[in-house]
């Protein structure tokens, strides 16, 4: 899978680093950094949980 | 369970409707909408959207998720009228009736509205998409806009007018906006945050009289002042949505009532949104409603398991976050906050676009408010959710 962040869309809640914190992380900068693109399916459930939570709707899954 | 039926087409049903197909539940699900939109987003309403930068179509989670699977059988623009719990049938507004081995209640809550509108055009609430949009199309012909309520909707309300150039005045019974809510500190704050955008406060006051030939002409006070208004928009607060199971035997008390993991008090009934209360575990067990985005999300997805799993299921527990875009700041506050907690300003200043504050209680952390901070947010929230003293959090976030 792909993990596709919307920076445009993305506010910085990081409730995404809580969900998935070795896909997500935010930095002392206040941006968002996706540290695994590609994560392998042993993070699907974790990645899906973080594309829920996101209150602005920026984290799309895309299967490969 | 064959039927599963979910009363209310927003956040947490929709949430609850993913969990239960995630969860493998493959009968029939059906859901339920008073309003006659798909499930949408409530934030922007009272920010992009009225602030004329985002079109309604990017409010809709169909347009932003993959619905497709969840193979919903959806009746919208009817609102649930009654329950029968016996028969485990729901009732439509227009008589027709839906069955269920499984019942989500996710009805959500109402706005107040001021007693004394009297029918008068130009008084809005701000809650659904059909408001907004109504709003809005108000707010474009260059209105002079009141907003009755110094609360977040009427605040956020007030800057998205302010953005637009138009003339805002803000009413509120209270001395100082999110007074109440915030506590001292935070109210001055605010109060300075508009006032220096231009928003015309009129504050320690009540309404008397709303008053116009048809249309809203202005507002008359308590202390006789009048306010000028072409629109007028009313934020002070929310009732859950319960009218429709008065009587039902679900038990209600300002809210559904529910137990730790969102079950009420008949079986094969779960709750989940704005219109649950529940002894929430995360802030010593207090019964409350939790009328925000994150907890909706949550409890959508715990009573889901708790409707197919049982009370096998763990005690659900949220600690309440919500956040507020105002002009140039994004506010983020987490915690169980009242007005009367220690408050401690500990990064920036309240005078300033970036601060991080802490709210205290017997030297325990028990709240964090953010303005533009969210790098500290998300590290406060951590130190909340561990339990942390006041003290730690000095030394961590300082």
């Amino acid at each position: 899978m792909r993990i596709i962040v919307d920076f445009d869309l993305c506010q910085s809640h990081g409730l995404c680093t809580e969900a998935a914190p070795e896909l997500f992380e935010l930095r002392d900068d206040g941006f968002l950094y996706v540290l695994n693109e590609t994560p392998g399916p042993e993070f699907a459930a974790k990645a899906e949980k973080a594309v829920l939570e996101c209150p602005t709707g920026a984290i799309t899954i895309k299967a490969e | 369970m064959r039927t599963i039926v979910i009363v209310g087409a927003s956040l947490a049903g929709l949430r609850a409707a993913q969990a239960l197909r995630k969860r493998g539940f493959d009968g029939r699900v059906v859901m339920i909408g008073a309003e006659r939109h798909a499930p949408y987003d409530r934030p922007p309403l009272s920010k992009q959207l009225l602030a004329g930068e985002w079109a309604a179509e990017k409010l809709f989670f169909h347009a932003r998720e993959q619905h497709a699977t969840l193979e919903l059988e959806q009746r919208l623009g009817q609102a649930a009228r009654s329950l029968d719990v016996r028969e485990q049938v729901v009732t439509l507004e227009s008589g027709e009736t839906v069955s269920y081995d499984g019942l989500v209640i996710a009805t959500g809550a109402t706005p107040r509205m001021l007693p004394h509108a009297g029918g008068l055009q130009g008084v809005h609430v701000l809650r659904t998409l059909d408001d907004a949009l109504s709003v809005a199309s108000a707010l474009s012909q260059g209105a002079r806009v009141a907003v009755i309520g110094a609360g977040f909707i009427g605040l956020e309300v007030a800057a998205s007018c302010r953005k637009l150039g138009l003339m805002v005045s803000v009413i509120e019974p209270q001395r100082l906006p999110l007074l109440a809510l915030l506590g001292e500190p935070l109210a001055q704050a605010a109060f300075a945050l508009h006032a220096d955008h231009g928003v015309d406060f009129h504050l320690g006051v009540r309404v008397r009289e709303l008053v116009g030939e048809g249309r809203v002409e202005r507002i008359v006070l308590d202390d006789g002042k009048e306010v000028p208004c072409d629109v007028v928009v009313v934020g002070i607060g929310v009732v859950p949505e319960t009218r429709w199971l008065e009587g039902s035997g679900v038990a209600l008390s300002h809210g559904v009532l529910c137990d730790e993991q969102l079950a009420t008090n008949v079986p094969n009934i779960v709750a989940a949104g704005d219109v649950v209360r529940w002894p929430n575990a995360a802030v010593g067990g207090e019964l409350m409603c939790v009328e925000h985005w994150s907890n909706a999300v949550e409890q959508g997805q715990a009573a889901a398991a708790r409707l197919l799993d049982g009370p096998v299921v763990a005690p659900f527990r949220h600690m309440p976050y919500f956040w507020s875009d105002q002009y140039d700041r994004k506010f983020q506050c987490t915690g169980r906050v009242r007005a009367d907690d220690a408050f401690e300003v500990l990064q920036g200043g309240l005078d300033q676009a970036m601060f991080a504050a802490v709210y205290g209680r017997d030297d325990r952390l028990c709240g964090v408010l953010t303005s533009n901070a969210p790098g500290v947010f998300l590290r406060a929230r951590k130190l909340l959710a561990q339990g942390a003293s006041l003290e730690e959090a000095r030394r961590a976030l300082s």
